[in-house]
C-alpha cells in the first residue's frame, strides 16, 4: 500500500485504498463493494447458489435489481413476455429480488431501464464508490469517479454473500485528450478514436483515467459514453475525476445524499483526483483537434477509422492480424478501398448503455428534425430508461423520431445485443450507437457499424454512412 | 469446483485474435438459469450452420480435436461481455485449459472460478505450442500447475506465471466465498468504520 502522506496517488489508488477490507501476504485484497447492480441474465445462478448454501444477501440495501437484457421494447410488453426462456429469467429476477429483499424496478416501472442508465439516474452511483455488476459495461459508472467494473456470475454470488470481492490491483493508465473537439465530433468519436489508437487489448490489466481539456468539457452523458467503452479498450475500468459537472448531475437525485451528508460527501469527493506527480504505468495522449467523426468497418471495436477514410486491406495489418482482418471484411461484406461514405445501410439503431441517454436522443433528434429515413432503411430509437423516454416525450423528441420514420420503443438493451426480439437479419447492415460490432452480436450474420447518435441519424437519412459535418452543411 | 493439478490432453489450435465471448457462446444461449449444458453450443455460430449441421472446417468438428481439453488461442482471448456462460460452455465441452498471449480481464477471472486454467505465455511460446497443436490427436500436451509448466508433445517445456492465491484455490478446488466468509469480522469492522467515515454511502 502506498503511504498517502508521502506518495502521490492516482484517483484509482485513492478509491482502492479507501475500500481495502483485508490484505493477504501475496498482495491480493478483499475489496468492499458499495453498490451492486443486478440484472436478469447473469444473476439467476448466483441467487441459486445462495439458496443451495443457505446464504443471505449480506447488504440488500446496497443492491439494486432491474431487468434489461431480455425485455421486449415493444409497446405491448405489459401483456407479458412472449419468449418463454426470457420470461423465466425475468420472473426469476422478480422472485429473487423479493425473496432476498433488494431494491427492484420491474418491467413496467417508469424507473426501469438499462442498469447502467438507471444507477446514475437514481443517484445510486456516487463519486468514490466501488460499483460492480455482472455486466462488462459497468465501466460506465467510472464517469462519476467511481471504481466500477464488470464481474462474472460467480463473483456476483460472492458479492451478494459477502459485499466484497477478492481482487488484485490493476496498473494505472492515463488517457489524456487535449485541446478542443471540432464541431460535429462527440464523446463517441473520442472513445472510438482512443480504441483505434490503443487496440482492444491496449488497456488489459489497467484501470484507465481519462483526463484533459476535452474530457473536462464533456457533460456527464458524454463522460458515461467514454467510460462505458473502457472495456472495449480492454481496461477493467475507466475513471474520470469528479468535478462541478459531476456534483451538479448528482445533486438532488433520489438516492444522493442530502443536507449535512451532502456537504460531508462533497468535501470528500473534492479530494478524488490524481495527485501531482502520481505514477502512471502507461500514458496515451490524443489531440482533440485530430479526432474526426469515427465509424467502425470491421468486427472489433478497434476496427475504427475517421469517416473520411476507406476500407482497409488485410495486407495493411501486422502479421498476427491479417487473418482477422480478412475474416472481418468477409463477414462485413466489404471490399478494400471502398470509401466509408459509400457503404449503404439497411437499419439504424439509436440506444444502448453507450448512447441511450437524453442528450444522445436530443442530438439525434436535432439531425432528424423535419427529415425522413431513406427508403429501405428501418430505424429504431430505444431510450435507456423509462425516465429518459418520458423526458424525451416531454421535449417532443418522440414525434421527431416518429415523423422521420423511426419506431419509438420502450426502455431496454434491445438491439445492442439482440437477446430480445430486436435483432438484425442476416447480412442486414446497421448504423448503431451501441458498443460492440462483434460477429453475430446484433443478430446472426448481422453487420454493425458503430458510431455516434448524430452520425447514425444522418446515415439513416442519407441511406449510407455519411460525414455528419458535410451532411449538416448540405442539409442546412 | 473441480481441482486442477495436472492435465495431459489434446490441444486444439485457434490462432484467431480477439476471440470474444459472443463467439464463445452467442447470446441466445444466455437465457438459461443453469450453469450446465452449454457445451453443445460452444462456438455455436462458428461450429454449425443455420440448420444446426456441423461445419467441417471448424477445428472442434475435426475428428482429431473433438476431445480437445486444451485450446491454444490468439491474442486477447475472451474479450467482450462478462458472461460466465463462456467458461461454463468451455468446461461443459471438456476444455480445462486455454493458452494465449493475453486474455481479457473478466474472462480470465471467470476461468478460475470454474476450475479452468488460463495460461499466458510469450508469442514465441505460443507459436511453438500452436505448431504442436496442429499435429492433431497424437500430439498431447501436458500442463502441470504445481510446477507451472506446459510441455509440448515433443518435450519442449515452457514455464508460466500465476498468482499464488489463484494457484492455491485451483490446486485444492476451493470455493472462495467460503474463504471470504472466514473474514466476516474484518468485513463487519470495515462497515462499522465506514458508517462513521462515509455515512452517505
Amino acid at each position: 500500500m502506498t503511504n498517502p502522506e508521502i506518495t502521490p496517488r492516482t484517483l484509482y489508488d485513492k478509491i482502492w485504498d479507501a475500500h481495502v477490507v483485508d490484505r493477504s501476504e501475496s498482495g491480493t485484497c478483499l475489496l468492499y463493494i458499495d453498490r451492486h447492480l443486478v440484472h436478469e441474465v447473469t444473476s439467476p445462478q448466483a441467487f441459486e447458489g445462495l439458496r443451495m448454501t443457505g446464504r443471505k444477501v449480506h447488504a440488500p440495501e446496497r443492491t439494486i435489481a432491474v431487468p434489461d437484457h431480455n425485455v421486449p421494447t415493444t409497446l405491448d410488453r405489459q401483456n407479458g413476455i412472449e419468449n418463454e426462456e426470457s420470461r423465466i429469467q425475468v420472473d426469476a429476477l422478480d422472485r429473487n429480488a423479493r425473496d432476498f429483499g433488494v431494491e427492484y424496478y420491474p418491467v413496467n416501472d417508469i424507473r426501469q431501464g438499462i442498469v447502467h442508465i438507471v444507477g446514475p439516474e437514481q443517484g445510486w452511483t456516487l463519486p468514490g464508490m466501488t460499483v460492480v455488476c455482472g455486466d462488462s459495461h459497468t465501466a460506465t459508472h467510472g464517469a462519476f469517479g467511481a471504481l466500477a467494473h464488470g464481474i462474472g456470475t460467480s463473483e456476483v454470488e460472492h458479492v451478494l454473500a459477502t459485499q466484497t470481492l477478492i481482487q488484485s490491483k490493476s496498473k494505472n493508465m492515463k488517457v489524456e485528450i487535449t485541446g478542443r473537439l471540432a464541431p460535429g465530433v462527440t464523446a463517441k468519436d473520442v472513445v472510438l478514436a482512443i480504441i483505434a489508437e490503443t487496440g482492444t487489448a491496449g488497456g488489459t490489466g489497467h484501470v484507465i483515467e481519462y483526463c484533459g481539456e476535452v474530457i473536462r468539457n464533456l457533460s456527464m452523458e458524454g463522460r458515461m459514453t467514454i467510460c462505458n467503452m473502457a472495456i472495449e479498450g480492454g481496461a477493467r475500468a475507466g475513471l474520470i475525476a469528479p468535478d462541478e459537472t459531476t456534483f451538479e448531475y448528482v445533486r438532488g437525485r433520489p438516492h444522493a445524499p442530502k443536507g449535512a451528508q451532502w456537504e460531508a460527501a462533497l468535501a470528500w469527493w473534492k479530494t478524488l483526483h490524481s495527485d501531482e506527480g502520481a505514477h502512471f504505468d502507461k500514458i496515451v495522449t490524443l489531440r482533440g483537434e485530430d479526432i474526426a467523426p469515427t465509424v467502425t468497418w470491421g468486427t472489433s471495436p478497434e476496427d475504427a477509422l475517421p469517416i473520411t477514410a476507406t476500407v482497409p486491406a488485410p495486407e495493411d495489418f501486422q502479421a498476427g492480424k491479417v487473418d482477422a482482418a480478412r475474416r472481418s471484411l468477409e463477414y462485413m461484406g466489404l471490399k478494400p478501398g471502398t470509401k466509408l461514405t459509400d457503404i449503404a445501410i439497411d437499419a439504424v439503431f439509436i440506444g444502448s448503455c453507450t448512447n441511450g441517454r437524453i442528450e444522445d436522443l436530443r442530438a439525434a433528434a436535432d439531425v432528424l428534425r423535419g427529415r425522413k429515413l431513406a427508403a429501405n432503411v428501418r430505424g429504431m430509437v430505444v431510450p435507456g430508461s423509462g425516465l429518459v423516454r418520458a423526458q424525451a416525450e416531454e421535449e417532443g423528441l418522440d414525434q421527431i423520431f416518429i415523423d422521420a420514420g423511426f419506431e419509438w420503443r420502450l426502455a431496454g438493451c434491445s438491439m445492442c445485443l439482440g437477446m430480445n426480439p430486436d435483432q438484425l437479419a442476416p447480412e442486414e447492415r446497421c448504423a448503431a450507437t451501441s458498443n460492440r460490432n462483434f460477429e453475430g452480436r446484433q443478430g446472426y450474420k448481422g453487420r454493425t457499424h458503430l458510431m455516434s447518435p448524430t452520425m447514425a441519424a444522418a446515415a439513416g437519412v442519407a441511406g449510407h454512412l455519411v460525414d455528419v459535418r458535410e451532411f449538416a452543411a448540405e442539409n442546412a | 469446483m473441480d481441482k486442477f493439478t495436472t492435465l495431459t490432453g489434446i490441444a486444439a489450435p485457434m490462432p484467431l485474435v480477439n476471440i470474444d465471448t459472443d463467439m464463445i457462446i452467442p447470446k441466445q444461449f444466455l437465457k438459461t438459469i443453469k450453469r450446465t449444458g452449454l457445451g453443445v453450443n460452444l462456438f455455436d455460430e462458428m461450429r454449425y450452420d443455420r440448420e444446426g449441421r456441423e461445419l467441417p472446417n471448424f477445428v472442434l468438428n475435426q475428428p482429431a480435436y473433438r476431445d480437445a481439453q486444451i485450446l491454444v488461442a490468439g491474442d486477447n482471448f475472451g474479450c467482450g461481455s462478462s458472461r460466465e456462460h463462456a467458461p461454463w460452455a468451455l468446461l461443459d465441452f471438456g476444455i480445462r485449459c486455454v493458452i494465449s498471449t493475453s486474455f481479457a480481464d473478466i474472462f480470465f477471472n471467470n476461468c478460475f472460478k470454474n476450475g479452468i486454467l488460463p495460461i499466458t505465455l510469450p508469442q514465441e511460446a505460443i507459436d511453438a505450442l500452436m505448431e504442436d497443436a496442429r499435429k492433431g490427436a497424437n500430439a498431447r500436451m501436458t500442463v502441470d500447475l504445481e510446477n507451472q509448466t506446459v510441455s509440448s508433445s515433443d518435450g519442449q517445456e515452457f514455464h508460466f506465471d500465476i498468482d499464488p492465491f489463484r494457484k492455491h484455490c485451483l490446486l485444492n478446488g476451493l470455493d472462495d466465498i467460503g474463504l471470504t466468509m472466514e473474514k466476516a469480522g474484518a468485513i463487519d469492522s470495515y462497515e462499522t468504520q465506514m458508517a462513521q467515515a462515509r455515512p452517505w454511502v
